[in-house]
């Protein structure tokens, strides 16, 4: 098991440096000069050649991007010139709220889909299979801002039962402010964890191993629990951690409907306003946060299933 | 009076190509002790109707006419509903899969597998399943039984599995043992080791056997007697050497011929 | 039946037939775009593809009345009439008309043509690169199938939203950048796919066939393993239309897709919710519920052609 995490970790080496690669590549081909956008339109020639060798921005191509890697590794990921302030201020800032958005997000798509995958995988009836597939295709083609959106009409301002939007100042206030973008999220990622978890289910349920329990006389509750739930939950274990990347798009996306101040909307409001080391670092971050999740998974894998767990 | 008999089972299953008749007017008759072979060619019905004697049909099946009695219990009646008494399985009739690689659950430790639901049924504790697991796993010949009860599947080897899915068949102390195939995944070596566990055990324990093979050389060595089954028919069913004399179905007698000739000498040991 | 799983798909191994997945390629790798996995479904619905017909019609309804509808429904979309802002509907305008008083049933129309066009096109590329990527990487294996697939990788990394978004920053808003976003992103399902597809047929014994008679590789490619991929592209093609409809939309409707003055459903569905207070719902369900039915019309095409195509094997 030791051996299987140390080669995962080794493995996610070269990717994440594939990942500040490109992050910094894309950067370089974006048109405009970081310079002339931080200074704004006022700034002289000088000025701008002034703090273009400040930043290094002179430097030959190699060198900057040597530099911009050793930042990485020391957390330096440079000034946001919309904030006036470095962005790894800007992320402790607002990194809490897209991971309490995507926690929340997780939690009410276990809760979603879990049951969902077993009613359909416990009935196995035409009618369950139907209506499972026609609400996974259904919720699987809406944009995650339409999701939103509809909330917002159906449970904010009709009903008026959750706020439609902002954060609030207290634990308490951020939990029930991000009731309503949680949903959101968990509502995108929910087609494909009902569909692999519903298969994961089916496969173990019919199962040759399933069969031998039953045929032992074990009762169908411990069969399914020790039997079925055990083997479809190790699978299940990779298929939520495979969610990750969607659950960061669609935190990316709500957050701006909801106006939640994480880094989703960091992001976007740096696009819009051209800042670009908040852009080139939540790039990186994002990558390297989806590579992290899948290192997760794979420990918490490696420990729930005894073929990895003692070296099959 | 038979401990076993399957009386005119008729099983449809509905399949992409509509529906189709997989178990036709099949019906057997198993004396206490008696081991009786079920030969036949893949798809003819022979699993199909161990299956449903533990009222296991895959899905998209079903019971279109026919019943099945365990000492002297209906445990299966046709009609609408097709009603199985699910109180048979482990109580009296276990079974012996084809494929131990895919029968026994790989993330559970095959000591528990063995007595899960003996343990269920009788409240035992921990320790006394697994010292009845341990019992169990010593009977069916698997050496240091203590520390192989703690493995997992995957750590055991092909053999050593069908020993504990055997073990675990007998810890329901049933009085029939249906065995599908449970020899064709394994190693000839080996093969011939589980057949003689096989044999000891019927013949120790008074065993009813239905043992499901395509091997007609195995039913040889185990059985006294056998039953032919082709397109999910019954076509021949008699006495072992009777119908390895003179077979009165074309069929039988091309599956005979089509197997290397049988040892006189083994099949006269078995009777 | 396929979904739109941008991020990780088959990297190691092809497909594992629903037994646990194997430890090799850990996580990233261990998804599969096509779970080869149908619903227990009637056997009438299964027989007769009742999905990819409902799909094809629901689809094809669809297709005609953008098609068809202009040529009813002459009003210019961008025609302005500040005067009769936020209109009840009427003869004149059955759907009512927006913040600016244009017409919003004939916005509904020219947007929706717009961007299903885009999501349809925007999937040619990604299919073709990735299908070349893929054979390439499963046909030669070693360092070609280690660079293609660790960029895959690395691609997938990235949450697909934001790689689009920084491509859409890298090169500026407009219909060019979108589909250079989404060609950049998308080509990693299909080479994952199409790499397991030829990872299985690379073993099978007509290519060892085509092999030994001196068939040169490039024609035992192009004419005997792509032609074999193509059915497991097409099934997530389906799938991939509707995630592209989902970034065309979205992207729009953050200001960063299509560019005004041409209408798009995003665009409208955000008009739509800064007006949302004063009760005009219009602007968000129509082509909310428009792009919600396309994506069905699509997902039941999709299971539909994964039963028809099913791989022989």
């Amino acid at each position: 098991m030791g051996k299987y995490i140390l080669r995962r970790v080794l493995l996610m080496i070269p990717i994440v440096l594939g990942v500040a690669t490109l992050s910094f590549i894309l950067m370089k081909l974006a048109p405009g000069d970081p310079a002339a956008a931080y200074l704004g339109d006022k700034a002289t020639p000088e000025n701008v050649a002034q703090l273009r060798q400040a930043w290094g921005l002179d430097e030959p191509m190699i060198i900057q991007y040597l530099q911009f890697l050793a930042g990485l590794l020391v957390g330096d990921f440079g000034q946001s010139f919309i904030f006036q302030t470095s962005v790894l201020e800007l992320l402790k800032l607002r990194m809490p709220a897209t991971l309490l958005l995507m926690l929340m997000s997780l939690v009410f798509a276990v809760v979603i889909s879990v049951p969902l995958s077993l009613w359909v995988a416990a009935k196995r009836s035409a009618a369950s299979a139907i209506v499972s597939r026609v609400f996974a295709a259904t919720v699987q083609g809406m944009p995650a801002f339409f999701v939103g959106t509809l909330l917002i009409l159906v449970l904010g301002v009709n009903l008026g039962v959750f706020p439609v939007g902002g954060y609030g100042s207290s634990f308490g206030e951020h939990l029930y402010s991000l009731v309503l973008p949680g949903l959101a999220v968990a509502l995108t990622i929910c087609p494909v964890l009902i569909r692999s978890l519903t298969a994961a289910l089916n496969d173990s349920m019919s199962a040759e191993y399933t069969n031998f329990a039953l045929s032992k006389g074990l009762s169908r509750k411990r069969t399914v629990i020790d039997y079925a739930f055990r083997n479809a939950g190790i699978t299940g274990v990779s298929i939520l951690g495979i969610q990750v990347g969607h659950l960061v798009g669609g935190a990316l996306v709500v957050e701006n409907v909801f106006a939640i101040p994480g880094v989703g909307s960091l992001l976007m409001e740096a696009v819009l306003a051209r800042d670009y080391d908040v852009v080139q670092a939540l790039t990186v971050i994002f990558g390297v946060l989806v590579v992290l999740v899948y290192l997760l998974t794979d420990v918490v894998y490696s420990i729930v299933d005894p073929r990895v767990r003692l070296g099959a | 009076m038979p401990i076993l008999e399957v009386n005119s089972l008729t099983v449809d299953i509905d399949g992409e190509a509509g529906r189709h008749r997989i178990l036709d007017d099949v019906s057997i008759s198993l004396e206490a002790g008696e081991p009786m072979g079920l030969v036949g060619e893949s798809g003819s019905g022979k699993s199909m109707t161990l299956r449903s004697i533990l009222g296991m049909l895959p899905p998209g099946a079903s019971v279109v006419d026919g019943e099945i009695r365990f000492d002297g219990r209906n445990i299966l009646s046709s009609g609408s509903g097709g009603r199985f008494d699910q109180r048979i399985r482990g109580t009296g009739i276990s079974m012996v899969f084809q494929e131990p690689a895919i029968a026994l659950n790989p993330v559970m430790k095959v000591g528990r597998q063995i007595t899960d639901a003996i343990a269920e049924h009788r409240g035992l504790s921990k320790k006394q399943a697994h010292d009845l697991a341990v019992e169990l796993m010593d009977r069916v010949g698997i050496t240091d039984p203590d520390r192989r009860a703690s493995n997992y599947p995957f750590q055991l080897s092909g053999g050593m599995r069908q020993r504990v899915m055997i073990a675990a068949a007998l810890a329901q102390e049933p009085q029939v043992l249906l065995c599908d195939e449970p020899t064709t995944a394994l190693d000839v070596t080996i093969q011939a080791q589980v057949l003689d566990l096989f044999r000891t055990m019927q013949q120790d324990e008074g065993l009813g056997l239905l043992y499901v093979t395509h091997d007609l050389a195995v039913v040889a060595q185990l059985c006294s007697t056998i039953s032919v089954m082709k397109d999910g028919q019954i076509i021949e069913h008699g006495v072992l050497q009777e119908v390895f004399d003179d077979p009165q179905e074309e069929y039988t007698r091309r599956l005979l011929t089509a197997t290397p000739r049988i040892d006189e000498d083994v099949a006269e040991e078995t009777r | 039946m396929s979904e739109p799983m941008t991020s990780p798909a088959t990297g190691t191994g092809g497909p594992n037939g629903g037994r646990p997945p194997r430890t090799r390629g850990g996580t990233a790798s261990r998804a599969t775009p096509t779970a080869r996995f149908t619903l227990p479904l009637p056997a009438f619905m299964r027989r007769h593809n009742l999905q990819l017909w409902i799909g094809a019609i629901i689809l094809g309804a669809m297709v005609l009345l953008l098609a068809l509808g202009p040529l009813f429904v002459t009003d210019d979309p961008n025609r302005q009439d500040l005067l009769n802002t936020f209109a009840p509907s009427s003869v004149a305008h059955p759907l009512g008309t927006d913040q600016l008083g244009r017409d919003v049933l004939s916005r509904f129309l020219h947007g929706g043509r717009v961007d299903l066009i885009v999501a349809v096109v925007a999937v040619i590329v990604p299919f073709l690169l990735g299908t070349v990527l893929g054979s390439l990487a499963g046909y030669f294996g070693r360092w070609v199938d280690i660079v293609i697939m660790r960029l895959a990788d690395i691609v997938s990394a990235f949450p697909f939203y934001v790689l689009v978004i920084v491509l859409v920053f890298v090169m500026g808003n407009g219909m060019g950048s979108i589909f250079v976003a989404i060609s950049a992103v998308s080509w990693v399902a299909y080479a994952r796919i199409v790499r397991g597809e030829v990872l299985v047929l690379r073993e099978q014994e007509f290519i060892s066939a085509c092999r030994a008679s001196g068939l040169s590789t490039p024609r035992i490619l192009t004419r005997h393993i792509i032609p074999n991929t193509v059915s497991q592209g097409v099934i997530y093609a389906m799938s991939d239309i509707v995630l592209n409809i989902g970034v065309v939309v979205t992207l729009s409707y953050f200001g960063m897709g299509i560019v005004p003055p041409t209408a798009d459903w995003g665009q409208m569905m955000n008009d739509g919710q800064q007006y949302m207070g004063t009760g005009n719902y219009g602007l968000i369900l129509w082509p909310g519920f428009a792009v919600v039915i396309v994506s069905f019309a699509l997902a039941l095409i999709g299971d539909g052609l994964t039963n028809t195509l099913k791989p022989k094997r």
